[in-house]
């Protein structure tokens, strides 16, 4: 936005500046004269000055001399030099003798007086530009009083050029300097019209007019080539500044409609620049004209709020919907373009509108978000991380951590040898995450009670840094599993309850569990084998060998190391393994995969035999087809790296869409998407999904496509047609053939930091002037003190005064843009005295 | 004597009968002994030379009145071993706890003969590898392309046999004592023989030249014998608490002090020791005149010829004549026994005493030279503790690391972190770390960036004067910038003429705290290595050049920066800042959601969640959350409405849940159905 109200002003800069060409005198604003004569001599030919003439004794300032002097430096922009001239004693010369002279300030172009003018008339500074540039300005703008005065201009112009007619409530006001200032540039490309009459007002405009507020018109005449037609007539929506009369007339300067030949990505029009949203009109050769003619109409309703261009669909190769035929590109850095499908012209008109809207309440936010940008830098040391504040709002409670076994340096080693397993946390009391573990695990602690040969423990690593530094822990939490005569296992799971409890129940027993009989292997597949684990309800995974498989045996076993306490891994390689394995009709080496309590077996040939495939694939073989998803398996469906179909529910879903849901994911073995469903009442974030997607909840159950990945695109299948494996897969062909339009996408912004930090180095610099000599790029001969430094930053300045005093067109724009604000809201000040 | 010695030596090199050792180490003190520890556990080829029969033998003799003072903390309420080396200020560093110092003493100022029995047991337990009775009289160098350094070390002892080394660690320490000539020194007693017994000083006027901890601690052994005792230096009393340097003026020796102040005629002068004559009279008594009135006069004459300044200013301070004069003006280190070729010059102004090193330990006049312990406080004299052995056992360690990348390849041991580490390890430092604690400003540690700023790789304790030459000195990369952790006192705070009591002394604000007087962490940010240049032109008073970005963590009464407000915010606000990205913690909740509504991950859902390592969260913790605002409870979600919840609204901001744009478009699309 910001970047967009630059271009603006250094757009309005350059005009200013080409306009006036006249050279200008002197850095300082002011210019005094000792005496009359003097003054006189100097004048230039056509060069305009405004001069007072005061006694040189004075008799105590009088109160317009302020105000002229700070108007100096605006009137000096438009080559008029204010000059204060004093009046020897003696002088008794037209302006210096008389009395009543000494009351007024006299405006010369050359040495002819043009006009003189009462103090009382230039009360501020507004009032003396808008004053002294009417008076200069006297061909250019015309002043009327009648309607009849206006008809007549307007007839004149037909044809020939345009007319900006202003309203303003009175002369000499903030309002009637800004049209004189545009006057001042636009004077010769535009007929300019003023009045300060009400009825005038009431005669142009279409509503009740408030009399009390400024208004102008553009009218286009130029258009209007024949005597009976009447100009077209644009308003000036916003208040009559400068800025705002030159974006207006920037706009109605620029062509009605462009005709583009090239992507619209690419385009930039004078609409773009200014901030407003540019209308793409998608043409074809056949209904070109049409197309024209349509343009044309929405152009003149858009006129002055938005662009309007004939992009012709032959010419350019767009990667879009067929039956899109209208594009909207804003102003907005990186938003992208939407093509759209309208009906009627109206339709555009309140999008553009709309749009409009939305972008006047998003600044509104904006600025809102602004002021709480203010009000959060001070809040900056209010915790908003949502682990650590937890943590910290629940340090009063103490843990229930009788359970769990204090290990320090002393008895770290010894109460290893003691228990045939033992878990430990390494955890820094300090630590948020560490604490919030340790909260988890306490309870894994209260769940565990009693479990036999299962030895809890912890250390905390702010007292033992030592210990954790032998052990090799180097990241806070660490779960680790020491086993007597065994290399420890680390945990590297969800720090969850239950997904810790069933890691240590898992740990038990030894990964791959070697079964001796086949009982042992039928109960093993039935969860029934070993007792230990018959509490735990998870897929039992059995891997069968022939004596003669051992590569693969080996691969499994080592597998199993790794996949140790995550994945229940039993093994069978006795005489009779084949006939184990041909009662789930595969031959060894394949594994045995009983899902939910061995209801169902499944038989897995084994073809690779390098562990890091077997681990792959056991992986792969343990994600289920039809998944729930829920926040702790996320991630295993999240490796895939696949779009997701996913269904949300209100609860359990229904037999039907199971069924269907599920036909369509057995339907390829290697499917290119992963399909599942959420439970919101299980997974109740899924509201805050699905409340991020729609800006109302959608009717439940709602089957969603989410491209993860490439684009984050999000489709919604339509709530009208019944979820079946049919309906979904035509849908899905029409969505990969882009022929659907994404319901939302997915935010693309990077986690930046949220809030600033404390600049310290900014304080130090300006509490200690002896830090900011000392550049980094200061040449190492040169010692820090040395004159040359001094007179470097002293050079400085006067270089920037020196590139003003240029003025030239080409030169650099962007240095003098505060300058132009600076004074834009000294007007503003004064305006509101 | 210098050219028969070369000579000899050449003869001996003719002989090539050296014993050989890549490292030579010479003295076996606490420097020498942490030297030699350090070499012993990489493996290397070392030898130590020692030419008294056991090690530590300045601390057999020093301090005479045998009461170290450096501390011996017992108890500091905590049992982390690092954290409690930073109040330990005897102990060497081993692997071995045996040989902590508190196991050797339960005084708080031990005594010397614990401190040799201590270093005795260091060099036996640890089997280190030391030759005694070798008294290393000569050093030279010869001349070798294939050699580590271009050139050999070649050492004599006193028995003229020789010693061959690539790489020469210098442990000598200073004690050649400081003497001063003027008029009557024959009359001073050394602080090295002066008895230390206080019967012998009964009823006696002392004068004390000198104003260090050597000085004090002899007045107060005699303290209370004596008629009086006057103390002269040239520089004003220098008190430790006031400059926050361990080697001025402690309170434990600083009895005169009060009788001074309370009138108790012990007094202070301060004068130029060159400027002083003593004479003395016939019945034995010292008199204080200056050389200035000895230079005209006839010395044989007599003391009554003599001026004596109370003949002309008759209230002249120093107007009662003394029955002793002791000197007590420390030690140098010996330049005596290095061949010119060395080039081992002392430095300049007030580190004379000590040996020209650059900022990494090495001789500035030899390559393979590096000056250990006391003689290498040139590098932060009157400002850390590289002087002493809490803190030159840090700066040893430093340079055996060193010297490991450079001979033998071994990088400087670091670890490699995820990013979302970055804060705790450097709050996990800054609360334990000994060695940045003792050796403030000196030693740093390091944090490299990986590219992208998804990983971090942690130095310790690297010399920070050497900053610009860290990716030759470590063997490691710093390409993507770097955070440069340091301790510092307030830079106009410490002072021998500093009020260090001031109300306010103390900011307890975490957004003053770069105005933070006492020793508190300091972390530099470079986004790419300084230059040598830019450390030769840093400000004055820093340790390092101006930074990219700055933070202190503001300074803690208890030296505790684990407060999740006040320390560990603003410091995580501040890496966030200069890495731009977000380092907050979420619950494994809120990382799904961001999956599902965010293209990109924040670092620990990345780093966590995604590797299936997320935080799942007691369901306390997940309500503290929500009634923080910082987490979202769908759980009560009105199903078929849709009105935002009012009482969330905070929450969002808080996460600035980085919304999706409701697309109004879409309406448009569907409504209309013609």
């Amino acid at each position: 936005m910001s970047a967009q109200k630059d271009s603006c002003i250094s757009s309005l800069i350059f005009l200013l500046f080409c306009a006036c060409s006249i050279p200008r005198s002197g850095s300082a604003s002011l210019q005094q004269e000792p005496s009359p004569q003097h003054y006189f001599s100097g004048l230039e030919a056509g060069r305009a000055s405004l001069a007072f003439f005061t006694p040189s004794v004075s008799p105590g300032g009088q109160p317009f001399l302020e105000q002229i002097e700070s108007s100096a430096e605006a009137l000096q922009d438009y080559g008029i030099s204010v000059v204060k001239v004093d009046c020897p004693k003696e002088d008794l010369s037209r302006y210096c003798g008389k009395e009543n002279a000494l009351r007024k300030a006299f405006l010369f172009r050359g040495s002819r007086l043009i006009r003189e003018f009462p103090t009382d008339a230039l009360f501020d500074v507004n009032s003396i530009v808008a004053n002294v540039l009417f008076a200069l300005l006297f061909n250019e703008v015309k002043y009327i009083e009648t309607l009849a005065d206006f008809e007549n201009i307007e007839n004149v112009l037909k044809g020939k050029s345009n007319m900006v007619f202003a309203y303003v409530p009175a002369t000499g006001t903030a309002e009637h300097r800004a049209v004189m200032e545009a006057a001042f540039v636009y004077g010769t490309i535009h007929q300019f019209v003023l009045t300060t009459e009400a009825a005038l007002l009431k005669a142009t405009s279409p509503e009740d007019p408030d009399v009390s507020s400024a208004w102008l018109l553009f009218c286009h005449c130029q258009r209007a080539t024949e005597p009976a037609q009447p100009c077209r007539r644009t308003a000036l929506a916003q208040p009559l500044t400068l800025l705002n009369i030159h974006r207006h007339l920037k706009l109605m300067g620029a062509p009605l409609v462009t005709e583009v030949a090239e992507d619209p990505e690419k385009i930039s029009t004078v609409h773009l620049q200014l901030g407003l949203p540019l209308v793409f009109i998608l043409s074809q050769k056949e209904t070109y004209e049409a197309d024209r003619r349509t343009a044309e109409f929405v152009a003149w309703q858009l006129l002055g709020k938005a662009g309007v261009a004939l992009l012709s669909r032959d010419l350019v190769d767009l990667n879009v919907l067929h039956r899109s035929n209208i594009a909207l590109k804003t102003p907005d850095e990186g938003m992208p373009i939407q093509y759209l499908v309208l009906e009627d012209t109206d339709e555009v008109i309140t999008l553009v509108e709309d749009k409009n809207k939305v972008k006047q309440i998003q600044e509104d936010e904006q600025e809102e978000e602004e002021d709480e940008d203010e009000k959060e830098s001070n809040n900056q040391d209010i915790q908003d991380d949502q682990v650590v504040e937890a943590v910290s709002r629940d340090k009063k409670r103490e843990l229930p951590l009788e359970q769990i076994l204090v290990l320090t340096e002393e008895n770290f080693h010894s109460s290893l040898s003691e228990a045939a397993q033992t878990v430990v946390l390494f955890y820094a009391s300090w630590e948020a995450v560490s604490l919030a573990v340790l909260r988890s695990y306490s309870e894994v602690a209260a769940h565990l009670k009693g479990t036999p040969g299962v030895l809890l423990s912890r250390v905390n690593c702010w007292d033992w840094t030592g210990l954790c530094s032998q052990e090799n822990v180097t990241q806070f939490p660490t779960l680790r599993i020491y086993k007597e005569g065994q290399q420890s296992v680390t945990y590297g799971g969800m720090w969850g309850t239950e997904e810790l409890s069933s890691f240590i129940l898992l740990s038990q027993v030894s990964c791959p569990l070697k079964l001796a009989t086949m009982d042992e292997a039928e109960g093993y597949l039935r969860g029934e084998f070993p007792s230990e684990l018959s509490s735990h309800h998870h897929t039992s995974l059995l891997g069968v060998f022939s004596t003669a498989t051992s590569e693969a045996r080996e691969a499994f076993e080592e597998a199993g190391n790794i996949l140790s306490g995550h994945v229940r891994m039993g093994m069978y390689f006795e005489d009779d393994a084949l006939a184990l394995s041909q009662k789930y009709s595969v031959s060894p080496p394949a594994l045995l995969l009983a899902r939910s309590g061995g209801r169902s077996v499944e038989g897995i040939a084994l073809s690779k035999h390098s562990v890091q495939d077997m681990v792959q694939m056991i992986r792969y073989e343990l994600l289920d087809v039809f998944p729930e998803i829920t926040v702790p398996n996320l991630p295993q469906y999240l490796q895939l790296r696949k779009p997701f179909l996913i269904l949300f529910s209100a609860g359990d879903i229904s037999q039907m869409e199971s069924k269907e849901m599920l036909k369509l994911a057995k339907r390829r073995p290697q499917q290119e998407f992963v399909a599942c469903w959420l439970n919101l009442k299980k997974t109740p974030v899924g509201h805050g999904i699905l409340r991020t997607y729609f800006p109302t909840t959608p009717s439940l159950p709602v089957l969603l496509w989410v491209k993860l990945q490439a684009g984050g695109q999000v489709f919604k299948f339509p709530s009208e047609q019944p979820i079946t494996e049919v309906n979904i897969l035509s849908w899905l062909e029409k969505l990969q053939a882009g022929l659907e339009i994404p319901s939302s996408t997915l935010s693309e912004e990077d986690w930046k930091p949220p809030l600033p930090a404390y600049d310290f180095l900014q304080m130090m610099e300006h509490s200690m002037a002896e830090l900011s000599p000392q550049p980094r790029d200061t040449p190492a001969e040169q010692p820090p003190n040395s004159p040359r430094g001094d007179t470097a930053t002293q050079e400085e300045p006067s270089q920037e005064s020196r590139a003003e005093e240029v003025g030239s067109p080409g030169r650099d724009l962007r240095g003098t843009a505060p300058r132009l604000a600076a004074r834009d809201k000294q007007g503003k000040r004064h305006s509101e005295l | 004597l210098g050219l028969a010695l070369y000579a000899s030596s050449l003869c001996a090199m003719s002989g090539a009968t050296f014993l050989y050792h890549d490292y030579c180490v010479i003295g076996a003190g606490p420097a020498g002994l942490q030297a030699a520890y350090f070499l012993q556990q990489a493996g290397r080829d070392y030898v130590v030379f020692e030419r008294s029969h056991a090690p530590g033998s300045f601390f057999a003799l020093y301090p005479r009145h045998r009461k170290l003072i450096s501390i011996n903390k017992q108890y500091t309420g905590k049992s982390n071993s690092e954290f409690n080396l930073r109040h330990d200020w005897n102990s060497l560093l081993s692997h071995d706890r045996r040989l902590l110092f508190r196991r050797y003493s339960r005084d708080f100022f031990p005594s010397a003969d614990t401190m040799v029995r201590y270093l005795e047991d260091f060099a036996s337990l640890l089997k280190l590898q030391i030759q005694y009775n070798t008294a290393i009289i000569h050093v030279t160098l010869e001349k070798n392309e294939q050699a580590w350094n271009g050139h050999y070390f070649i050492l004599t002892d006193q028995d003229r046999k020789n010693y061959k080394c690539s790489s020469l660690l210098v442990a000598a320490g200073t004690w050649v004592p400081n003497v001063v000539n003027f008029p009557g020194s024959e009359y001073v007693e050394g602080y090295e023989t002066v008895s230390i017994n206080p019967e012998d000083f009964a009823g006696q006027t002392v004068l004390i030249l000198g104003r260090g901890n050597s000085a004090f601690e002899t007045a107060e052994n005699i303290l209370g014998v004596t008629n009086f005792i006057h103390m002269v230096s040239r520089s004003r009393v220098r008190l430790s608490w006031a400059t926050h340097y361990v080697g001025d003026l402690r309170a434990i020796n600083n009895g005169l002090l009060d009788t001074y102040q309370l009138k108790s005629l012990d007094g202070l002068l301060e004068g130029d020791l060159e400027d002083l004559a003593i004479v003395k009279d016939k019945k034995g008594k010292l008199h204080i005149t200056l050389r200035f009135y000895l230079e005209n006069r006839n010395i044989s004459a007599g003391i009554d010829s003599i001026t004596l300044p109370q003949d002309e200013l008759d209230n002249f301070a120093t107007r009662a004549p003394y029955d002793r004069v002791i000197r007590c003006l420390g030690w140098k280190f010996d330049f005596s026994i290095y061949n010119r070729s060395l080039r081992m010059m002392p430095g300049k102004g007030n580190i004379k005493k000590y040996p020209q090193i650059k900022p990494s330990y090495e001789s500035r006049g030899t390559r393979g030279l590096f000056v250990l312990g006391t003689a290498s406080h040139s590098v932060d004299f009157r400002k850390s503790a590289g002087g002493f052995i809490h803190g030159f056992r840090y700066t040893t360690r430093a340079v055996h690391r060193l010297l490991e990348n450079r001979h033998h390849g071994v990088p400087w041991p670091s670890t490699v972190y995820p990013i979302t580490q970055l804060t705790n390890s450097i709050i996990k430092r800054v609360n334990e770390a000994s060695g940045l604690y003792q050796m403030f400003s000196v030693l740093a540690d390091i944090i490299l960036l990986r590219e992208n700023a998804t990983a971090f790789e942690y130095l310790e304790e690297y010399p920070v004067g050497v900053l610009a030459e860290l990716e030759m000195q470590t063997g490691r990369k710093a390409h993507n910038g770097l955070f440069v952790i340091i301790m510092e006192y307030g830079r106009n705070f410490s002072g021998a003429d500093k009020d260090v009591f001031y109300y306010n002394r103390a900011v307890g604000e975490a957004q003053h705290a770069w105005q933070s007087n006492f020793l508190h962490p300091v972390i530099y940010y470079y986004k790419r290595l300084p230059t040598e240049r830019e450390m030769r032109l840093r400000p004055p008073e820093w340790p390092l050049p101006q930074p990219d970005a700055i933070h202190h963590i503001v300074e803690d009464f208890l030296t505790d920066w684990t407060a999740p407000n006040a320390h560990i915010l603003p410091l995580r606000r501040f890496l966030e800042n200069c890495l731009g990205t977000d380092l907050r913690n979420f619950f494994a909740e809120s990382c799904f959601l961001f999956a599902f509504t965010h293209q990109k991950l924040p670092p620990s859902c990345q780093q966590g969640y995604v590797r299936m390592q997320g935080l799942v969260g007691s369901q306390e913790l997940r309500h503290h959350a929500v009634q923080a605002g910082l987490l979202q409870d769908y759980t009560h979600m009105d199903f078929l409405g849709d009105r935002p919840p009012d009482s969330h609204h905070g929450s969002q901001e808080q996460l600035r849940d980085h919304g999706i744009p409701v697309r109004p478009l879409q309406h448009l699309v569907n409504a209309k159905d013609e």
